[in-house]
């Protein structure tokens, strides 16, 4: 284990992760994995950002490293570099990506010019109704384009949008987040929870469907007419 | 590929998966069908019981599966219907004693001698289900208008769907008129609006069923019993013929009971 091809501090948003810019890549994913696992315990669930320099990354072995992280229950989310390569390896697996030293990037003049790619946040689609059974965990928003039936389940660390009718259970912002929100065309679940707050839905019988809206205001879930 | 096998199956036990695969068996017999039963209910047979043929057993599903006899030799020929036959379950084992390539094995074996394979799958969706399902061409899933049944329909369906069988058609079974009326039962409305696949029949829940069942001849036979009506429309669509689903009618008036007082029903 050497302390020159990785360095790991805490920074506000997570841990920042520097590596060499000069060492094989895959001492460099075996030393993080040999750091994570000796201190696992402090690294699971934690949010990496990458920095690795003027390196050029290629996205099979951003890839690789991110699966490896993920095995651990660690999300690579952001990726720092100054090289193109890098930072198209990690836009094509979807990473947030900061050009540290841009005009010192001599082989992209262009780089430091507006960037109309608006960032967004990653989450899975699911084109299809859950029924009862069904499960989704999503580390970032979930999407359903179809029902969530009663009995089906969705878990996200994001926000939840159902194209069609909850009937079943959602989780919005399961690691905390209390500005996640959970849309619906129809808002009859079996219970919904945002963050650490749970509301069960008042039993009405024959209600109009209409597009809804959950989120937290003032300690509580809200549900209004989305729109 | 020849006949057409047709697993018949709820998730949730009681709601009626036996008494239909009778039923069904029997309406498609008299539509000259040539067809047979496999009860895949391993340890929990019961269809022999309601098709009346519970002495006539010798050999039964596992004892084809493990080669002690001909599928031939365990099929039980029906009193009425010479082209209608039963495979019956074993009693003394369970559901592990067969396999889904097994069951796939042997309909396709029986494939090539019947119009209609009909498996009346246990309740659950362990092993038994998978079963049945597996040499399923068509999935019949029963239900009754009542929250729980339907939500074991719904993760039935949806288990189909993953593994390519499906979503199958719907029954529902025991329907009643006056409740639906009174919204003290789901109507056919409610339970596939929720459910979102094709109903190919509901049966009125009629007293006729259960002597039928005991007395091991099929309410089908009865042609003054409306859920016998009900079966064997299901048999016509299963033949691919157009019959428009009938509406519910009251449960009977003063003036249907005393024909059937003439009747001698």
């Amino acid at each position: 284990m050497s302390e020159q091809t990785v360095a790991i501090k805490g920074v506000k948003d997570g841990l920042l992760v520097t590596v060499s810019e000069t060492e094989d890549w895959q001492i460099i994913v075996k030393d993080l994995a040999a750091r994570i696992d000796h201190q696992s315990s402090f690294f699971n669930g934690a949010r990496i950002t990458l920095d690795v320099g003027s390196r050029p990354v290629r996205k099979d072995e951003l890839s690789s490293l991110k699966a490896m992280l993920e095995r651990r229950n660690i999300s690579l989310w952001s990726l720092m570099s100054d090289s193109a390569t890098s930072i198209e390896a990690a836009s094509a697996l979807d990473l947030r990506t900061a050009l540290i030293t841009a005009s010192a990037n001599p082989d992209n003049p262009d780089a430091v010019a507006f960037n109309p790619e608006e960032d967004g946040t990653i989450g899975v689609m699911i084109r299809r109704t859950l029924r009862s059974g069904r499960t989704v965990h999503s580390n970032g928003h979930v999407v359903v384009y179809g029902d969530v039936n009663p009995g089906a389940e969705i878990i996200a660390m994001g926000d939840v949008i159902v194209w069609g009718r909850l009937r079943g259970n959602v989780h919005a912002g399961s690691d905390g987040d209390e500005s996640a929100v959970i849309c619906a065309l129809d808002m009859t679940p079996t219970q919904i929870r945002i963050a650490g707050y749970i509301s069960i839905p008042p039993k009405d019988k024959r209600h109009k469907p209409k597009p809804e809206i959950a989120s937290i205001r003032d300690r509580q879930i809200v549900v209004v007419t989305w729109g | 590929m020849g006949g057409k096998v047709v697993t018949i199956t709820s998730g949730k036990g009681g709601v009626g998966k036996t008494t239909t695969t009778a039923n069904i068996g029997v309406a498609l017999a008299r539509l000259n069908q040539k067809v047979v039963l496999i009860d895949a209910d391993i340890g929990l047979r019961n269809l022999d019981i309601v098709m009346g043929l519970e002495n006539r057993i010798v050999y039964d599903l596992v004892d084809v599966v493990e080669g002690r006899c001909k599928p031939r030799q365990a099929m039980i020929k029906h009193k009425s219907f010479p082209e209608l036959y039963l495979i019956p379950a074993a009693q003394t084992r369970d559901k592990t004693a067969v396999s889904p390539a097994d069951m796939i094995q042997l309909t396709d074996t029986l494939r090539t001698e019947f119009d209609f394979i009909i498996i009346d799958s246990p309740a659950g969706i362990e092993r038994g289900f998978r079963n049945a399902v597996a040499p399923a061409d068509e999935v019949l899933i029963v239900t009754n208008p009542e929250v729980s049944a339907v939500r074991d329909a719904d993760r039935v369906i949806g288990l189909l769907e993953a593994e390519n069988k499906g979503p199958g058609q719907l029954i529902l079974n025991r329907a009643k008129q006056d409740m639906i009326r009174k919204g003290e039962m789901l109507s056919p409305e409610d339970v596939t609006d929720l459910l979102a696949i094709k109903l190919i029949g509901i049966v009125p829940e009629d007293e006729l069923v259960i002597p039928s069942s005991n007395s091991g001849i099929p309410v089908t036979l009865n042609d003054n019993s409306k859920a016998g009506e009900a079966f064997r429309n299901i048999a016509r669509r299963l033949m691919g013929e157009d019959v428009p689903l009938t509406p519910l009618t009251e449960s009977k008036g003063l003036f249907k009971r005393i024909a059937r007082l003439f009747a001698g029903g």
